[in-house]
């Protein structure tokens, strides 16, 4: 108590005043190349384009123009609605959310059992969930891909065991995606929900069960409310790379499957070479993520509030 | 008592709109124990952290031997401090963390670690000189930050709070032991507390602090028995404070009436006459007497049972209460709910003070 | 009676199974595959090394090796620029009291984790062809840099916020100068967590793919980038080879970095 002196000056001495020098090299790094990157690109979405990448310096609305808007084919016709891309946003939505109820709906139990082993287990489970994680992403997604081939070692196990007679035909379709941002991202899940468990007293369980709740009614009135905010951070933590993957779908996806990242991707290395709409494309998808960003730090700083 | 080692001059100390020391003033002798004693939020650790170095101060002056050392940074201070919760270095063994100060005072690393064996014999941890902190318990912890602390030489030792961390009967054990080597060495030592059983046991001097303003300096027995205003004998030990019309005031002795009829002489630190005052009763100076020999009637309300001591509740004419501590003897006969009893005023009971 | 425990529900280990199967699946099965004698992926065809000789001896070994050997570079030089950035901006954080700007830069330290990956790839590529840098190793790297930042800091500011600055008050009490406290107790007891910090953004590094593809201009690969070109023709049994490779390298950092953060933790006191 008495050693936390009020106004909270308790940091020693020594620092003070030389927080801008020890800060500049961040400042320094992050800011032109992120900051100035990102600012150029929110401007690039306002140029026009040039044939086979780059922009003319010139200002148009053209990049959002054909991303909303459909003029027909000479562009001549009365705008209505194009619904090609935000199709796509969609599905990304979409795809990204059911790859996060995957996540949740195996996460949590997941988080439930390692966090009530006993402290060596849980350190033993806990390394069990996130080795593959530090595995690169690339192999992982090529694994998977690999596993779930229509001549792939799963396929070749159910048709021997006489389980199924054709192959499942998994891969280049949605499923496959969701599988792969589940098998990309599913330590971010465990990790918050795990930690919000494992903070949960359960005398709280106790007392429920001490007044008339069964086991799923407790589970459903105290625990989940209880460790709501590592659920949501979890979620987030998921959702918002998967909005954005690319070798997910890329890799294990197909046409059908087409997500954001692919479609911006396409814009700059592919043969369509339109960096105005790539860049309008990433502010929009940006645009999604910040919100959602936004959302979240509003309600964490709400439930710091009450 | 010698010369003065630490003088402290109008100390003032913000934190933003917030002040901590209010002009602040005393003097710490050579080779005194002196405890700066007060609830937490007083002043009292920011003090001792001016002392050291570690907040700068916003006003006044801070004299070691005469010299002013307010503008020293920490590490030109010859003052050490034995931390709250030790901050003894985790990544060194026992013997490095007693030979660090001297090893940046400049000493080779063979007369650093024969002084460093010396402080650590002092606190009998000779045989633990290659453990880390972590393996030692709280007590020997506690040792070892006081031998570096001492190992420098200090002029002035600080000691914030170092005992809070221990549990109560070790506690009792190294008060003394504290005391013994303080002593010992004869360094000036400054220890901060908010017990003031501690204070009273350890202590040559005492400050008593409160809202960043020093209450009382004065010996333990002066300070208990002598308190200056209301805010140190309701601070130091048990007593009642009760609301009384003062008839007069004269060479530091008071008359003063009391509830129920009669009237009381009593020491006061007040020169002037002032037509309400607070009488400070100390419960284990009053006795039941037949009413006839009382000093004050009171009726009896509660009792409660203390083991060593009897708390005796009771309630004055006009509705104010008080508490009577009585020793829990054979003979002790206590009085029913509800009936009237005699109290009778030992010699030092009573003190008037200002309302 | 059984004793009703309420820490357990039916049916969470199954799940908990089901989960670390689907997680490890893919890799066992591909580690199997990389040691099949025959070319097809798809049959058995017996036990053996030749897709191992293959990556080191192999006709494609030549492309893979730079690759790999860019690889390391980067992830070394963007690991060890990253901590030792990110040290600097804890110590400001976490040592400075209260700045101006305090908040902003929290924010934009972890900037980089909240921009999605492909977003800073688009950006990155549009702001390096503006300058003038054609890719290379020299670009990539800057990149990498930037965003392994925020990934050394999280370690190293956690670490520090465990360490308590009394630890430096007393070293200076004791007569050490600013500097003999931030070295001789600071950084000692920090060091966990700077090391785990490198290993971090040395790993994030490695295993970046996005934003490496956009940057790096024609004829420069890190390990990724070549895997994917390649596994863009299909999946051969030497990208298995590697794959369990890069596996086992994985294996070896998780655990080094899991030891190394258990010791941090005994020497707490």
């Amino acid at each position: 108590m008495a050693a936390m002196a009020p106004g909270g000056a308790s940091s020693s001495e020594i620092y003070k005043g030389n927080a801008s020098r020890l800060l500049l090299p961040t400042w320094v790094v992050i800011g032109v190349f992120l900051l100035v990157p990102v600012a150029l690109m929110a401007t690039y979405s306002f140029l026009t384009k040039e044939f086979r990448g780059g922009v003319i310096w010139e200002f148009s609305l053209a990049a959002y123009d054909q991303f909303f808007l459909d003029r027909g084919l000479f562009g001549d016709e009365p705008p209505k609605i194009e619904w090609t891309y935000i199709t796509i946003f969609w599905r990304s939505i979409w795809q990204a959310g059911l790859a996060t109820i995957l996540c949740l709906l195996i996460g949590f139990p997941t988080a439930w059992f390692i966090a009530t082993r006993d402290a060596r287990m849980r350190t033993v489970w806990l390394l069990v969930v996130t080795v593959p994680y530090w595995v690169n992403l690339l192999i992982r997604t090529v694994s998977m891909k690999f596993l779930i081939r229509d001549e792939g070692p799963l396929n070749a196990m159910l048709l021997w065991s006489g389980l199924i007679d054709q192959p499942l035909g998994l891969i280049n379709t949605n499923l496959a995606v969701q599988l792969g941002l589940f098998y990309s991202y599913l330590p971010f899940m465990v990790l918050p929900i795990y930690a919000a468990v494992e903070r949960y007293d359960f005398a709280l369980s106790e007392a429920a069960a001490d007044l008339y709740a069964g086991r799923w009614t407790t589970l459903r009135l105290v625990i989940l409310p209880v460790v709501k905010p590592g659920i949501i951070a979890g979620c987030i933590l998921v959702f918002v790379p998967s909005l954005g993957a690319f070798l997910a779908p890329d890799l294990l996806g197909g046409a059908k499957s087409f997500m954001i990242g692919s479609l911006i991707e396409e814009q700059f290395k592919g043969a369509a070479g339109n960096w105005p709409f790539g860049a309008a494309a990433a502010m929009i998808l940006m645009t999604i993520v910040m919100i959602v960003l936004l959302v979240y730090a509003r309600s964490q700083t709400r439930e710091a509030k009450a | 008592m010698t010369g003065t080692v630490i003088n402290i001059d109008r100390v003032v100390k913000r934190f933003g709109t917030f002040t901590a020391l209010h002009e602040v003033s005393l003097d710490i002798a050579e080779n005194e124990f002196f405890t700066l004693l007060g609830p937490s939020g007083c002043g009292k650790t920011t003090l001792l952290r001016c002392i050291a170095g570690f907040e700068p101060v916003s006003g006044g002056q801070i004299r070691l031997h005469g010299e002013d050392i307010a503008p020293l940074p920490p590490f030109k201070r010859p003052v050490n401090t034995v931390f709250q919760h030790y901050a003894l270095f985790p990544h060194m063994t026992v013997l490095e963390n007693v030979m660090f100060g001297l090893q940046r005072l400049g000493w080779s690393v063979v007369d650093a670690e024969g002084r460093a064996k010396q402080a650590l014999e002092l606190v009998h941890l000779s045989q633990f000189l290659k453990r880390r902190p972590g393996q030692l318990s709280g007590g020997q912890q506690q040792r070892v930050a006081l031998a570096r602390a001492l190992a420098p030489e200090p002029k002035v030792l600080l000691l914030d709070e170092p005992l809070s961390a221990l549990d109560l009967k070790l506690r009792q054990a190294v008060r003394m032991e504290l005391k013994q080597i303080q002593r010992e060495t004869g360094i000036a030592f400054v220890f901060v507390t908010h017990d003031q059983e501690e204070a009273l046991t350890m202590s040559d001097r005492i400050a008593v602090m409160s809202d960043g303003h020093v209450q009382q300096i004065g010996a333990p027995r002066e300070i208990y028995e002598a308190p200056a205003n209301r805010f140190v004998a309701d601070f130091i030990g048990e007593t009642n404070l009760i609301e009384v019309p003062v008839l007069g005031i004269s060479d530091g002795m008071a008359e003063v009436s009391l509830p129920g009829g009669g009237t009381l002489r009593c020491p006061t630190p007040l020169s002037r006459a002032v037509g309400q005052g607070i009488l400070s009763l100390r419960p284990e100076r009053i006795d039941l007497c037949p009413a006839s020999e009382a000093d004050l009637t009171v009726i009896a309300t509660d009792q409660v049972y203390l083991g060593t001591d009897i708390q005796l509740k009771a309630q004055l004419e006009g509705g104010q209460e008080m508490t009577i501590r009585l020793q829990n003897a054979e003979a002790t006969r206590l009085p029913e709910r509800g009936t009237q009893v005699g109290l009778r005023l030992e010699a030092g009971a009573a003190r008037l003070l200002s309302a | 009676m059984k004793q009703l425990d309420l820490r357990r529900f039916p049916g969470f280990f199954a799940i908990t199974l089901l989960c670390v199967v689907v997680l490890y699946a893919p890799l066992m099965v591909v580690s199997v595959y990389s040691f099949n004698a025959s070319t097809s992926i798809t049959n058995w065809g017996g036990f053996s090394l030749d897709w191992y000789v293959d990556v080191f001896t192999g006709p494609e070994s030549p492309k893979f090796q730079r690759a790999a050997m860019n690889s390391l570079i980067i992830a070394v030089l963007a690991g060890l620029c990253a901590t030792l950035i990110a040290t600097s901006a804890a110590v400001a954080m976490h040592r400075a009291g209260r700045f101006k700007g305090k908040t902003a830069t929290f924010a934009l330290i972890n900037l980089p984790l909240m921009v999605p990956e492909v977003v800073t790839a688009v950006a990155s590529l549009i702001f390096f062809t503006a300058i003038g840098f054609s890719g290379g190793i020299g670009t990539i790297l800057l990149a990498h840099i930037t965003f392994c930042i925020p990934f050394a800091y999280l370690p190293i500011a956690a670490r520090m916020q465990s360490v308590p600055d009394s630890y430096e008050q007393a070293a200076m009490d004791l007569y050490a100068t600013p500097w003999e406290a931030f070295r001789l107790i600071l950084l000692p007891l920090m060091m966990p967590g700077i090391f785990s910090g490198f290993l971090l953004a040395f790993i994030i590094s490695l295993d970046d793919f996005l934003i490496t593809n956009f940057v790096k201009g024609a004829g420069v690969e890190t390990l990724p980038t070549a895997i994917f070109g390649a596994v863009k023709q299909g999946i051969k049994p030497n990208i298995m080879a590697i794959s369990t490779l890069m596996l086992g390298v994985s294996v070896v950092f998780v655990t080094l970095s899991w030891l190394i953060g258990r010791s941090g933790q005994a020497k707490k006191p």
